[in-house]
């Protein structure tokens, strides 16, 4: 033959050439492209979502205070209704018959839209009027109950400080991307929201084979696949259930906030914002939202974390520390007071003591014009080139104390503060523009000083513990949750240990002087507590002034540091100082005495509301 | 039987054992793979006659038959002998099918005898195959001669325009298969290149533009003409040269254009033509002049070329049916259509693409169970493949055929009887056709042509057909076993 060997050859070469690009394009998108297992997946694959359980939220006693509970949907099915009775489902599920028709009206009209779907018709039935609309329920076609996990909160605790549940929105979905789908719950504030990731679990799906047809056929490999929900962490919170609830009555009908920190730890102990969202309504936020919004005294904001408050004669205590650290005052230094800061407008003005006073006394009086002086000292210390330059050296000793920054807590949304800094005051007054004299209202928490009650409170455990303190938290570590380290580690001030003594002993002999000894907090005084405090009153522009308190007790190895905060409470003797000296007696006695009694009363029974303007 | 002439010997030394198991194992893997694709619908067992995977048994059984018959009774001899009656036979039920057939899918192919159905094509595969071994093999034939090359023709052409007429594309264009064997028969190689050449320019032209198709053109032929000529050094940088400007003529009007205004009017292409129109006619000339066959072969093919390209259009949307132009187009990516004409190319592609190196397993096929994959026991079977055992099933499956294919060749060489070997070499050309087509368009090479894959996939018509077919050729080899 022709060649017929060679030809035969070619051919073979020919058909090797095809089977290679056969092979070579299977290979492409068998092995290479991921675009069609990606498709195969997407169109035979149904994933049912499972949704997991939320963790429970303990207190540090072990007491649930937000727990799960089983509530209904009761879904409908517009298409499979027939005609039924709806007086009878109006009674099974216990709302008005009119609310029925009306719905049903509505589902007609949007026949179109809904098609085969299951909308939801009334949500969070609970499970007494669920048995009960399950028992009639061949009565209505169409209708049925899906059993969903919500919030229940067996303690009121505060709706700022445990935080709410709620669907995701559009806007959390794009700062958490990949984390959340549409339809998801997510913790929107407080501690759900703190500790989301712990207490969120896993989702988990079982999927499902469909045909063709959009049928469901089968488990896809008989569930091999599929992934259980992981039921959320269980968080265990430093918050004294108790404690907290007390607090809760202590500032009800109130404006303000109260917080109470165990010194040694960090441990917040009690975190009251007031007015807050009550419980009942953080199951179902998004039904109450409207009417939570329009409160002019706005429960959303959590002012424990959030309120820029100034802290008035609390703060005394910052700048004495400052001074002693400094040199510049020593504890038995002598100051005047006339009714007021002698030089100058006799402001800031006093009250009536004896003068001059030692620094144990200024505390325990309270006196003005001795911390005008002190910090004057601080300010025109010739250490330092200018008073700019002494201002930044207080801001440092400030901040060590945790003032004017976010502390750092686990709360979400804390805020800081601020202080008043050399920066600030060339800007308003000009380079060289401005002296003590013109900044001198800081020397008593006032002007440009502000902090957070969480701040405040941190001063009291400051100073409980006698020159350290540890970060506020929430968050207990327990099994499976872990906290950060910080909040286990002693922060020490830049102020010695050695110059806390004094100012505890001030505060001391504040509490437990005996009335009609110049003792500003007598009405604190607790038998056998040894509460150390210091109050404050500091003016606010909108009306009276906010009564301020803080305290510790006992005064050696101090158990609780409190801080209380009443908006236009007056004096601070006269709102927060009770407030405080009863969270504490409650939390170390367990009860009020018989003699406290009636104060106990006054306060549980104190109504400011009416002073306290609206925003 | 008769025992005489089969001693275990010679059964074991004539029979290629080799072709018959790479059959056997063809089969099984398309019955296995039958199964799968239906099991959704739940047949209980791969033998439930009420569903495909029991018929197909039925089938396979009846085709095994079929093979030892062919192998073991029917002389060898009859198939030189019957060609000619068989041939005419089948194009009697070729043409008849087109009056008394019933329609399947638009066209008039199948006989229906109660619960079985037929189709003349298949069987017309073998008598082509018979008579064009036994032309071909007539002394004195030469491929070359006109008289036998229109002869030739002429058996191929008569029941591949019949098949067309029923409107069965894709079991004509396998008759197109049969240009290898008469490549093997002395047919110059330039058909085959032709022919590849004239495919690229119709592809060319639709999907970039008849001026890239004109240019690509030209430069095939003007490289064929200077390797043939054996002046590469001299010519070749020119010729470059020439492409290149050529290339870049459209760019250069455009901007030409900006400054002269009577430019606008003039296509690039028309001045393209024009050259080449002008350089054919002198090479024509020249080659007729300086009898430089080869030449004047190579301008004709220019101008045959151009001729192709500027009637493409016309052929794309006159000549070529509705449905034919829109699987074109889907596969050259014109335009896509996932919900129609692509569904089947896109959900087979899905298949065959989410079963990755070893596939999903056995059963576990989630697009073809669950129908995503239409005609999956029949056309598109090789999905199931695909999908259920990966790249390595699918990789197994293409050598068996490789190997069968290769085996058939290589055995019909060593045949002494021209008829056996160019009958073998049919065979050889059927079977890669329908390989081709049929592989190729469930991975997106090929158009959607539905032709069935050979021993895989469902239906009694195509198994018998190519058990035949192939058996045909193994009783001819261990004839030719026997007495030489």
């Amino acid at each position: 033959m022709i060649e017929g060997n060679g030809r035969r050859i070619k051919l073979m070469i020919g058909l090797m050439i095809v089977a290679a690009i056969i092979l070579g394009k299977l290979f492409y998108i068998q092995i290479v492209d991921e675009k069609y297992k990606i498709n195969a997946t997407n169109q035979s694959m149904y994933y049912e979502i499972i949704y997991p359980t939320r963790g429970i939220i303990y207190d540090r006693n072990g007491k649930i205070i937000v727990g799960n509970k089983v509530a209904y949907d009761i879904l409908v099915t517009p298409r499979e209704v027939g005609p039924f009775d709806t007086l009878l489902l109006a009674g099974a599920l216990g709302v008005p018959v009119e609310q029925i028709r009306s719905k049903m009206a509505e589902y007609d009209r949007n026949r179109r839209r809904i098609g085969y779907q299951s909308v939801v018709m009334f949500k969070q039935i609970p499970p007494e009027t669920y048995i009960k609309f399950a028992e009639l329920q061949y009565n209505f076609p169409g209708f049925r109950g899906q059993a969903r996990s919500i919030r229940e909160y067996p303690v009121n605790a505060g709706g700022n400080l445990l935080g709410y549940v709620s669907e995701v929105d559009a806007a959390f979905l794009e700062k958490h991307p990949g984390e959340y789908r549409p339809g998801d719950y997510a913790g929107k504030t407080g501690i759900e929201a703190a500790r989301e990731q712990d207490l969120k679990g896993e989702k988990g799906y079982h999927i499902w084979l469909r045909n063709s047809r959009n049928q469901i056929e089968q488990r896809f490999q008989d569930g091999a696949m599929d992934k259980e929900a992981v039921p959320g962490h269980d968080i265990v919170t430093t918050i004294d259930a108790d404690l907290q609830q007390f607090g809760q009555q202590l500032m009800q009908n109130k404006v303000g906030s109260l917080v109470a920190i165990e010194p040694a730890t960090g441990e917040i102990l009690t975190l009251v914002s007031s007015p807050g969202i009550d419980v009942s309504m953080l199951a179902d936020i998004g039904q109450h939202y409207d009417e939570i919004i329009k409160n002019p005294h706005r429960p959303m904001f959590n002012r424990a974390v959030q309120a820029n408050y100034p802290p008035g004669s609390v703060f005394k205590l910052v700048n004495g520390l400052i001074g002693l650290e400094e040199g510049t005052l020593r504890p038995e230094m002598l100051y005047p007071c006339a009714h007021g800061y002698p030089l100058g407008d006799h402001r800031p003005g006093c009250h009536g003591h004896k003068s001059p006073i030692n620094l144990e006394e200024a505390i325990m009086m309270s006196c003005n014009s001795y911390f005008t002086f002190a910090l004057r000292e601080v300010l025109e210390n010739k250490k330092y080139a200018n008073i700019g330059e002494a201002l930044d050296k207080w801001n440092e000793y400030a901040h060590s104390l945790g003032f004017g920054r976010k502390l750092g807590s686990d709360f979400p949304s804390e805020l800081g503060g601020g202080l008043p800094t050399t920066k600030r005051y060339n800007k308003v007054y000009g380079k060289g523009g401005w002296k003590f004299a013109t900044i001198k209202s800081m020397s008593i928490g006032q002007g440009e000083v502000d902090a957070t009650p969480l701040q405040i409170a941190n001063l009291a455990a400051t100073v409980a513990n006698r020159g350290y303190y540890i970060i506020p938290h929430i968050i207990k570590e327990s099994e499976g949750v872990e906290i950060e380290d910080k909040y286990k580690e002693k922060q020490y001030t830049m102020v010695d240990a050695s110059h806390f003594p004094k100012v505890v002993q001030g505060m001391w002999r504040a509490v437990n002087s005996g009335a009609g000894m110049g003792g500003t907090a007598w009405i604190a005084h607790v038998d056998g507590l040894d509460i150390c405090g210091k109050t404050g009153t500091a003016q606010n522009s909108r009306g009276a002034d906010n009564s301020v308190f803080i305290c510790f007790a006992p005064k050696d190895n101090p158990k609780i540091a409190v801080a209380a905060y009443v908006e236009n409470g007056g004096f601070g003797a006269t709102w927060a100082a009770p407030i405080a000296s009863l969270l504490v007696e409650k939390y170390l006695n367990g009860e009020i005495a018989e003699q406290r009694k009636p104060l106990e009363t006054r306060i549980l029974q104190g109504n400011l509301m009416a002073r306290v303007k609206g925003y | 039987m008769t025992g005489e002439n089969f001693s275990d010997r010679g059964m074991k030394h004539s029979v290629d054992w080799r072709l018959v198991v790479t059959y056997l194992l063809l089969i099984l893997i398309g019955w296995v793979n039958i199964y799968a694709s239906i099991h959704s619908e739940g047949p209980a067992s791969i033998f439930d006659f009420s569903f495909r995977c029991g018929k197909q048994f039925v089938w396979i059984l009846t085709a095994v038959a079929l093979a030892a018959l062919i192998l073991f009774v029917i002389n060898p001899g009859v198939w030189q002998s019957a060609a000619v009656p068989i041939y005419l036979f089948v194009l009697v039920l070729l043409v008849a099918v087109i009056f008394l057939g019933i329609e399947v899918k638009g066209s008039r192919s199948w006989f229906e005898f109660g619960p079985v159905r037929f189709q003349p094509a298949e069987i017309s595969k073998i008598s082509t195959s018979l008579l064009l071994a036994s032309v071909m093999s007539q002394p004195g034939y030469k491929i070359t001669k006109t008289k036998y090359f229109l002869l030739t023709a002429l058996v191929i052409g008569l029941p591949m325009l019949i098949i067309l007429g029923e409107s069965e594309t894709g079991s004509a264009l396998v008759y197109a298969g049969f240009i290898f064997v008469m490549y093997r028969e002395g047919l110059s190689g330039w058909w085959i290149f032709s022919i590849l050449v004239a495919i690229l320019l119709f592809i060319l032209t639709l999907t970039l533009s008849p001026y890239v198709s004109v240019l690509v053109l030209l430069g095939i032929v003007a490289l064929g003409v200077i390797v043939q000529g054996k002046r590469l050094d001299k010519w070749l940088p020119i010729n470059l040269g020439v492409l290149l400007l050529l290339a870049f003529l459209p760019r250069l009007m455009g901007l030409a254009a900006g400054k002269w205004s009577f430019l606008e009017g003039v296509q690039p292409l028309y001045i393209l033509l024009g050259i080449c129109l002008c350089a054919a006619t002198y090479f024509i000339y020249k080659g007729f002049v300086s009898r430089n066959r080869y030449l004047m072969l190579s301008a004709l093919g220019v101008v045959a070329g151009i001729a192709l390209v500027l009637s493409t259009d016309v052929i794309f949307n006159s000549v070529l049916q509705d449905h034919q132009r829109k699987r074109i187009e889907v596969l050259l990516g014109i335009k896509e259509d996932p919900a129609g004409v692509g569904y089947n190319v896109a959900q087979s592609m899905i298949a065959i693409g989410s079963g990755g190196l070893t596939g999903k397993g056995f059963l576990n096929g989630t697009q073809t169970t669950f129908g995503f994959v239409p005609e999956q026991s029949t056309d598109f079977i090789f999905c199931t493949v695909g999908e259920e055992w990966g790249f390595l099933g699918c990789a197994l499956v293409i050598l068996l055929y490789v190997f069968l294919i290769y085996r058939i060749v290589a055995d019909a060489e060593k045949c002494r009887e021209s008829f056996t070997r160019i009958y073998g070499y049919c065979v050889a050309a059927c079977i890669f056709m329908h390989l081709f087509i049929n592989i190729g368009m469930t991975i997106g090479l090929m158009p959607v042509i539905g032709i069935p894959l050979p021993l895989l996939s469902y239906g009694g018509s195509s198994l018998w057909a190519f058990t035949v077919l192939i058996f045909i050729f193994i009783s001819l080899y261990r004839q030719e076993k026997k007495y030489y």
